[in-house]
């Protein structure tokens, strides 16, 4: 994951864009670092928010920090699935254990904040962060089909 | 702020309810979770979502949302439409995603 | 077809089991990763698994799903006991969907499965006997991008 991720993120910081940390995240988000508080130099550029798991894997890119208000396994699986480089947990939903262990396991970072999913996605829009357009080296053949 | 204002500023699409477009917007919610929606949004809200289903107008409708904006270039269903024009509550879509969308609300609401 | 082709490996899926929905996916993400198979093709794999799963998890009784490694690609089989599909073109469609309101707290139903399947294939083929259950072949090329 980290070879894609450092390559996007060094095309778009060419590009005279701002990259943000996690360390940054964290602190925008008033957040607690349950997994992962070796990776808050994590650099993140794009971001998600989504409940819904089909969306993250239909639209989410790899490399962007995921906001949900989904504190399941899933929401895991679903990250690792799209390398996705960590996941913001909102509205200070409760973890399970499982939900923790399983971050662990697939090495991805966990941030937990009380802000609502529109005050997360507000406050780090400001900050820089931008929206996850399709990744189009994953290749759409949907046009081709229909 | 109005809902018109947000149509306008995002360049976004209403689909019904435009005679609600004056409602003024007092807060915002972003969520796929209907239970969660229902339980902690607030009366006042612009509800940013992806669902598209007619349920989300119930919900919208009881708590009492200014309107709903569908997001990453969902379409409602014709049902959902149908009972929105019944309930009065405006849906307004986009094809932008809900981090940008919300981004770009927040933004109108603090600092426009 | 050239190249040897030989099942990697088959996982078995229980309908309703929404507590592990998307751990063949990251078992198959693993295993691909062992492999000497792009990130990008990995990727791919791992989101079509993880639908195929959902889509036995949430509708049928049972399932598996089994993968293929060839010399030019990886293909992922799904298949299910259960209800089926009634009208697989309505299925394909992003947005249809036909969960039910458990199926969509959970995170899941919004549509966009089979759509999101099809999308990340280089061949897809899909199949399903109402009543009986239901077959998809999702086939990715390494040399895709």
């Amino acid at each position: 994951m980290t070879d894609i991720v450092s390559y996007v993120n060094h095309s778009l910081s060419q590009n005279g864009v701002e990259i943000v940390t996690l360390a940054q995240i964290k602190d925008l988000l008033e957040a607690e670092v349950i997994v992962g508080e070796d990776k808050l130099d994590l650099e993140i550029k794009t971001a998600f928010g989504a409940d819904l798991m089909s969306d993250v894997l239909a639209f989410a890119r790899s490399g962007c920090l995921l906001i949900t208000g989904l504190s399941n396994p899933q929401a895991v699986r679903t990250a690792y699935a799209l390398d996705i480089a960590a996941i913001s947990v909102c509205r200070g939903k409760a973890l399970t254990d499982k939900f923790i262990d399983i971050a662990k396991e697939l090495g991805i970072p966990i941030l937990w904040t009380q802000y609502i999913m529109f005050e997360a996605c507000g406050r780090l829009y400001r900050e820089g962060l931008t929206g996850c357009v399709r990744e189009i080296l994953v290749g759409d053949n949907t046009s081709a089909r229909r | 702020m109005t809902l018109e204002a947000i149509v306008e500023q995002l360049g976004l699409k209403c689909k019904c309810c435009w005679e609600k477009l004056k409602t003024e917007v007092d807060g915002g919610y972003a969520g796929d979770l209907l239970s969660d929606v229902m339980a902690n949004s607030s009366g006042g809200d612009v509800w940013v979502t992806r669902q598209v289903h007619q349920n989300i107008v119930a919900v919208a409708s009881l708590k009492e949302h200014a309107g709903i904006v569908i997001v990453q270039g969902a379409s409602p269903d014709k049902d959902t439409l149908e009972k929105a024009q019944m309930e009065g509550i405006p849906i307004i879509v986009s094809d932008l995603s809900e981090f940008e969308v919300v981004g770009k609300i927040y933004h109108l609401m603090h600092y426009a | 077809m050239p190249g040897d082709e030989y099942l990697e490996g088959i996982f078995y899926v229980q309908g309703r089991d929404f507590v592990d929905a998307g751990i063949v996916s990251s078992e198959i993400k693993k295993k691909l990763k062992e492999k000497d198979i792009p990130e990008s093709i990995i990727r791919k794999a791992a989101v079509v698994t993880f639908e195929a799963e959902i889509n036995i998890i949430s509708y049928a009784e049972q399932g598996t799903i089994q993968y293929y490694i060839e010399s030019d690609s990886v293909t992922i089989e799904a298949k299910d006991v259960g209800k089926g599909i009634e009208d697989i073109e309505l299925a394909l469609q992003e947005g249809y969907s036909t969960a039910d309101d458990s199926i969509r707290e959970l995170g899941f139903g919004a549509g966009m499965g089979l759509a999101n399947i099809k999308r990340f294939s280089d061949e897809f083929e899909i199949s399903s006997v109402p009543g009986e259950g239901t077959f998809l072949k999702s086939t990715i090329y390494l040399n895709g991008k």
